[in-house]
């Protein structure tokens, strides 16, 4: 595939990925697949979610985007380049960046501007513009007040907001967050949420969310679910939010407000599908007085 | 209790020390060794003296934090001093019991050594204190650097150390989980004999390399993902430059070892 | 078994510069077999105030008395303490360490100096209660999935019979799947096995429609304490210290306050849709 062809930032074509283990004499002693022909189609500046338990496959996906797990099968291409290619990885790094779940476990530095400049120190950014990036960075997420802190004395919230600052201090076009809120409490869990919602409107990065939360994915373009390796439903929240049984199927935890839209739906109120906020809801019921 | 051990831990504040260039510190740690180690005479003792409490006093950090550090040595110092308490031989005997004896000699070394290990211990935990990690190990990187010529992996070793020190941290407060986690269990720490005690350990080793690994890991791929790949190419956010005070500093350190050799030679007793 | 709490308090590194109050002046009273959930956020001194109740932690004034007994009295047995209170951490990984995962669960028993059979009948019947699968049993613990860990190190306490068992963020980490497993399997013990069960968490909405008894910690205090359907009216305050109540709660309140005339306790989706529809009828 051309370049000039019309082609999302990221693009997946029947990707596939096998974990192969072996015993001690090297003979496979089973396979698992943990993406199954996964397409996937995301175009520039969109916000999208990747819904799923653990164990469906999420994960792995997202470490293709950044070149961290090779296709055992099928393509991927992040913004035209394909990941395969040994001279891509850097690039492709450069272009996507990510966010993983444990915050502790993905901060080198012990003060946070350091750990911020990391990234572009690795990339060989001059001293004078990582500077400048460092200080960008920390205000695009909030922390410019925790710059000269320890790591260690933040909240996780915040932990993961300066690892996020680390990440778009590379400038990347694109970035994806590997379950960021899955060991945050409901506070921190709503600052990283609204962080990547922020730099996705200002700064008009591309956002990969993947999560198992369902009411951090209300906000979001477009969502993909993905069970077994397979993507198993696609569509604009509104069109997954209406289709409560599958998501319960599943095994996913549909919202309150979306729960009892549907039970009030099911007795033969006219309620719209695919209800997300409580103020829809009790617009919904309102009306119907 | 074992979140109490300050060595190898940062804190954060904006002194002169702080801002000196980490290579300084190294030199004068290294020069603050040397003299503690060849001082003789209450002269020269007075002098380390004065100059550790002034890079205390300038340096910020609470004189209460830093003796906290101490307390992880208490053993130590426990042992060091009744051995040299017991087993040096000298020209007065005050008590002897079979092997052990207790001389002029044997009190004078039990201080002096007790002693220099404190100092040891406050002057190279000030160090860690007053330069982060990242810093210490930019300055050994430049130090060692030299080394790189006989293929010494000098930027893999600063790398590891200072990774080393960001996560002790956390690896003591795990510690302190894991043992939580047994103790609740009815696990047992603190009694028994050497080898009950290091087989009580196994319930909290385990768990803790297990998670170690899991870091590593992470962490790893965490690089990885931000574009690491060791040190070719890479720019440095925080380059290391001399300025005036780090000159100034190299001087202060050059008087500072004059003096107690002087004080060595001309005044040394009463040791 | 009963607790009782007199004015206990708690403080991080007293006498230094870095004090922190973790637990101010708390009087609960714990009856036997309640069914309680202690709510906060990230340091709210939720967790001090478990490490109290079975004895990791000393308070640093107050009284704790179990069965009437004074727990800081010099005669009283720490150990005896820890066998009927007993306390699971929020990360199974923090302590499972045997080769299997039966094992593991034997070790509680070991140190309670038990003998070998009664050791190994215990696990097994901590297993079971746990739902932990058998083909499982003599495998490491180290490959199993969240949930299933979660389960070997719920087993591992449960196998010391506490009367008392208090569960320290049960649900970290798992998917919706997983969390509701976990709690199922939670109030299923504290129906079949009568034991007092103390749930840690920060989600309201996972707790609710479990417990029978809700505290609500906020800055080391007791903000809150009463059944689910007292706490939640105060909703308004909950939000205000970053605890939110269940989002039906919110629901029934903004109708209500749009004039229609639903029942503002009802907590869970099945109570909310049947009086919305009886509301509108």
């Amino acid at each position: 595939m051309s370049k000039d062809i019309e082609m999302g930032i990221i693009k997946a074509d029947k990707l596939v990925h096998e974990f192969i283990r072996r015993d001690e004499e090297g003979n496979v002693e089973s396979i698992t697949t943990a993406l199954d022909q996964v397409d996937l189609d995301v175009k520039e500046g969109q916000f999208i979610a990747i819904l799923g338990h653990n164990g469906s496959g999420k994960s792995t996906l997202a470490k293709h985007i950044n070149a961290l797990l090779s296709p055992t099968e099928g393509s991927l291409w992040v913004d035209g380049m394909d990941v395969q290619e040994e001279e891509n990885v850097i690039p492709v790094r450069r272009t996507a960046g990510m966010v993983f779940q444990n915050p502790d476990n993905q901060i080198i530095a012990s003060v946070v501007e350091e750990d911020v400049g990391f990234g572009p120190e690795n990339i060989g950014v001059p001293t004078d513009e990582i500077w400048e990036r460092v200080a960008h960075s920390l205000a695009a997420v909030g922390m410019t007040k925790y710059r000269k802190h320890s790591p260690n004395k933040l909240s996780g919230g915040q932990k993961q907001r300066v690892a996020i600052a680390g990440v778009v201090a590379m400038e990347p076009k694109c970035i994806v967050f590997d379950e960021p809120t899955a060991m945050l409490d409901p506070n921190g869990r709503k600052e990283v949420i609204s962080t990547a919602h922020e730099l996705n409107r200002k700064k008009g990065v591309t956002i990969l969310l993947i999560t198992h939360y369902m009411e951090e994915v209300v906000d979001a373009d477009y969502i993909y679910v993905m069970e077994k390796g397979q993507i198993v439903m696609q569509g604009t929240p509104r069109e997954i939010f209406s289709r409560v049984e599958e998501l319960k199927e599943h095994r996913l935890d549909v919202p309150q407000v979306t729960l009892v839209a549907d039970e009030l739906r099911k007795t033969g109120l006219d309620i719209p599908a695919g209800i997300l906020t409580r103020e829809e809801l009790v617009d919904a019921i309102m009306r119907l007085r | 209790m074992i979140r109490d051990i300050t060595i190898g831990q940062y804190y954060p504040a904006e002194s002169a020390i702080h801002k000196l260039d980490p290579r300084v510190k190294l030199f004068s740690t290294l020069i603050y060794i040397i003299a503690l180690f060849c001082f003789r005479g209450i002269a020269g003792f007075v002098i380390i003296t004065a100059a550790l409490a002034a890079v205390i006093k300038i340096s910020k950090v609470p004189f209460k934090f830093m003796v906290k550090g101490l307390k992880a040595i208490v053993i130590l110092l426990l042992i060091t001093g009744v051995f040299n308490l017991l087993f040096t031989p000298g020209d007065i005997t005050i008590w002897s019991w079979g092997p052990f004896k207790l001389t002029d000699a044997g009190i004078s070394n039990a201080i002096l050594m007790v002693l220099r290990l404190i100092y040891l211990i406050l002057g190279t935990s000030l160090m860690t204190l007053t330069t982060t990690p990242n810093q210490l190990t930019d300055g050994l990187e430049k130090v060692l650097g030299p080394l790189n010529k006989i293929h010494v992996p000098v930027h893999a070793i600063a790398m590891m150390m200072s990774i080393a020190l960001r996560f002790i941290p956390i690896l003591i407060e795990e510690t302190d989980k894991i043992m939580k986690a047994q103790m609740a269990r009815g696990a047992d720490f603190e009694n028994g004999n050497l080898i009950q005690k290091a087989r009580n350990m196994i319930p909290l080793l385990i768990p803790l390399f297990v998670s170690a690994f899991r870091r590593a890991d992470d962490l790893a791929m965490a690089m990885e993902a931000r574009c690491y790949s060791g040190g070719e190419g890479r720019t440095k956010m925080k380059p290391l430059t001399y300025d005036k005070k780090d000159y100034i500093a190299y001087i202060l350190d050059s008087v500072f070892i004059v003096l107690v050799v002087a004080a060595r030679v001309f005044v040394p007793f009463p040791m | 078994m009963s607790i009782i709490l007199d004015k206990v308090n708690y403080c991080y590194s007293e006498g230094t510069a870095y004090q922190i109050q973790a637990l101010k002046d708390i009087n609960l009273e714990i009856l036997d077999g309640q069914f309680i959930g202690i709510i906060g956020h990230t340091g709210s001194g939720k967790s001090t105030l478990t490490q109290l109740l079975n004895g990791l932690l000393k308070a640093t004034s107050g009284n704790i008395y179990v069965d009437g007994k004074d727990i800081y009295d010099e005669d009283y047995n720490m150990r005896d303490l820890r066998n009927k209170v007993g306390l699971v951490f929020q990360y199974p990984d923090h302590q499972l360490f045997e080769t299997t995962n039966f094992e593991d669960v034997c070790f509680g028993p070991k140190n309670q100096g038990l003998d070998r059979k009664e050791i190994e009948l215990r696990a097994f019947e901590a297993l079971r209660n746990v739902g932990f699968p058998e083909e499982l049993y003599y495998q490491p613990p180290f490959d199993l999935s969240g949930g299933q860990k979660r389960r070997v190190a719920i087993a591992g306490v449960l196998a010391m019979k506490p009367d008392v068992l208090i569960l320290d963020e049960p649900t970290a980490g798992l998917d919706p799947a997983g969390r509701d497993e976990i709690l199922g399997l939670v109030a299923r013990m504290h129906k079949e096995l009568g034991i007092t069960i103390i749930l840690v968490s920060h989600s309201m909405e996972d707790v609710a429609k479990y417990v029978d008894r809700l505290i609500v910690m906020n800055q080391g205090e007791v903000m809150y304490d009463g059944a689910p359907k007292e706490v939640f009216p105060h909703y308004k305050e909950l939000e205000a210290v970053g605890l939110a109540a269940p989002q039906v709660t919110y629901l029934m309140h903004e109708l209500k306050e749009k004039g229609l005339d639903v029942n503002v306790n009802a907590t869970t989706v099945k109570e909310a849709a049947e009086d919305i529809l009886h509301a509108l009828q």
